[in-house]
């Protein structure tokens, strides 16, 4: 794919991004020759099948996966290692079990050695801003799954990175409390301003939150599409009910089921090879 | 705390049921030793055992051997704790040396090192120390063990939490790597000082110094069983005391789990 045609607000620019895994059955391409621009304020969602290379790309602009091909941009600057910018919010459960809901938020304002009694205030007001007042002091073991991302969420946000980089954090959720997630993360944005890049399987909750989305090939992972979502702001999780939202599922799941169906059909082989040979 | 475990340590019942089993267990000792099913001359009746514990504190200067034992295992732990844990961090940090001693430390754990007193003798002469050097080295490996097991379960998206804050390796071992290991890490403390406890005691009855272990085989020697078994509720209560203490260090430096 050629390169994406950087416009001036574009504040990540991923170019020309290549990644091989070597394996015992011979080298793997995870990720092949993805290029796209994320501009300020925008909400971009990457989309794809399982295995089409999705957490990889999240480890690039992360910068937690450094041999790759091609580079990251963020601001103009070339990165190739975790940057101050970007505020990663994982998909496993990620809190830190030994601190409470404000240690955890004030993580990250810690490391940069603001004050105790300052760097409480600035937690309580993203843990405010994630609706989880009342919780300050509780512990992460005595908070439900979907409350636990949102304190990873306001840690990530209390470091106010620039973008807001995000791998499927609500897969592990069930679907009701992912779309009243999905209103707060949008809320957030909103008024945030938040530049954020989500990585998702979700159909649903990519057209729910972004501007753009980008559709990934099954293995090698390739840029399909890149869809423009052109539905009203705010938005809350009402507009699922909506035409225009359904067209925008279909037209996604068009491009998708291809892509999963031979997913599927590559790991049944897959698991027939294994057993053709045990 | 979880609310759970919350009201589960205000409730007075685990307490009350535990003390009630120990106070049926006594009852029924009572009643087999007193009626003959148990031998008397091998476990003399509870009873006769409470009887002796004035006298065994008054004559036998109980307190001050029960010092003398709970100070030595006090300093083995604390050696043990911060050389076990080190050692433990090292072996994580250089994974050569991790591969090239792992399994030396394992096998030290299981080996009998009391027998080897009279070396220990030899370097450290007649004194407490020869006592407490046995009962680190004794505690030592699964300190260590435990330690690497600890910081190598950290999971992996932790980890990668402090590589997104950009942690330089210090902050990513004091601010994740350890806590995170704490835990396991004081299960193999508390495993060692079961090693330590035992080997001092040990120790003690065998080089006859002091202490409770020299008091018990003094008592045994002179056949009085009653005040053997009343010595080693001593020994008991010094195990529940470290346990207690270290119960408290644990949820001090890590409130929840």
């Amino acid at each position: 794919m050629a390169a994406p045609s950087s416009t001036n607000n574009a504040i990540l620019t991923a170019d020309h991004i290549n990644v091989r895994f070597e394996t015992a059955e011979g080298p793997v391409i995870a990720v092949d020759d993805v290029s796209f621009d994320v501009k300020q304020g925008e909400f971009f969602s990457v989309i794809g099948p399982s295995g089409c290379g999705k957490s990889t790309l999240f480890n690039v602009i992360g910068g937690l996966l450094s041999h790759h091909q091609g580079t990251i941009k963020v601001g103009g600057e070339t990165i190739s290692e975790p940057h101050k910018s970007i505020g990663m919010v994982f998909q496993e459960e990620s809190t830190f079990p030994w601190r409470t809901v404000t240690d955890n938020v004030a993580f990250p304002l810690e490391l940069i050695g603001m004050e105790k009694a300052q760097r409480i205030e600035r937690a309580k007001h993203f843990i405010g801003m994630v609706g989880l007042n009342g919780f300050e002091n509780r512990y992460p073991g005595e908070l439900s799954g979907g409350m636990r991302q949102r304190v990873s969420l306001a840690r990530t946000l209390a470091s106010e990175p620039k973008i807001l980089l995000m791998d499927e954090p609500f897969a592990a959720l069930d679907e009701q409390t992912r779309l009243l997630l999905g209103d707060k993360v949008l809320q957030i944005q909103q008024q945030l301003k938040q530049t954020t890049l989500l990585i998702t399987h979700n159909i649903t909750e990519a057209v729910q939150m972004s501007d753009r989305i980008l559709v990934m090939t099954y293995r090698p992972g390739k840029v399909k599409r890149i869809v423009d979502i052109d539905l009203p702001r705010p938005r809350t999780s009402e507009i699922v009910g909506s035409d225009a939202f359904g067209h925008y599922v279909a037209q996604i799941w068009s491009d998708l089921r291809e892509e999963a169906s031979r997913g599927m059909r590559d790991q049944e082989k897959h698991v027939m090879d294994e057993g053709a040979s045990s | 705390m979880t609310a759970a475990t919350a009201r589960r340590s205000r409730s007075p019942l685990p307490a009350a049921t535990g003390i009630g089993a120990l106070v049926a267990f006594f009852a029924t000792m009572e009643v087999l030793v007193q009626s003959g099913m148990v031998n008397r001359f091998i476990v003399p009746p509870p009873s006769e055992i409470f009887g002796s514990f004035g006298r065994v504190i008054v004559e036998e200067h109980v307190f001050g051997r029960f010092l003398q034992t709970l100070t030595e295992c006090l300093t083995a732990g604390v050696m043990l704790t911060v050389f076990g844990v080190a050692g433990g961090v090292l072996m994580h940090r250089f994974k050569l040396l991790q591969q090239a001693c792992e399994t030396w430390v394992a096998a030290l754990a299981s080996a009998p090192i009391v027998l080897m007193y009279p070396l220990f003798l030899v370097i450290y002469g007649r004194s407490a120390w020869t006592i407490i050097m046995m009962g680190f080295f004794a505690a030592l490996p699964p300190v260590i063990l435990k330690t690497i097991e600890g910081i190598s379960g950290t999971r992996k998206v932790l980890i990668n939490v402090g590589r997104s804050f950009n942690l330089t390796p210090s902050q990513q071992f004091w601010k994740i790597l350890f806590p995170s290991a704490l835990p396991t890490i004081f299960v193999g403390i508390r495993l060692g000082l079961i090693f330590a406890l035992i080997n001092i005691v040990g120790v003690e009855f065998l080089i006859n110094y002091g202490g409770l272990g020299q008091l018990i085989n003094d008592l045994a020697e002179r056949y009085d069983l009653a005040g053997t078994y009343a010595a080693i509720c001593f020994v008991i209560l010094v195990s529940v005391l470290f346990f207690m203490a270290l119960e408290k260090v644990e949820r001090w430096l890590r409130p929840v789990d």
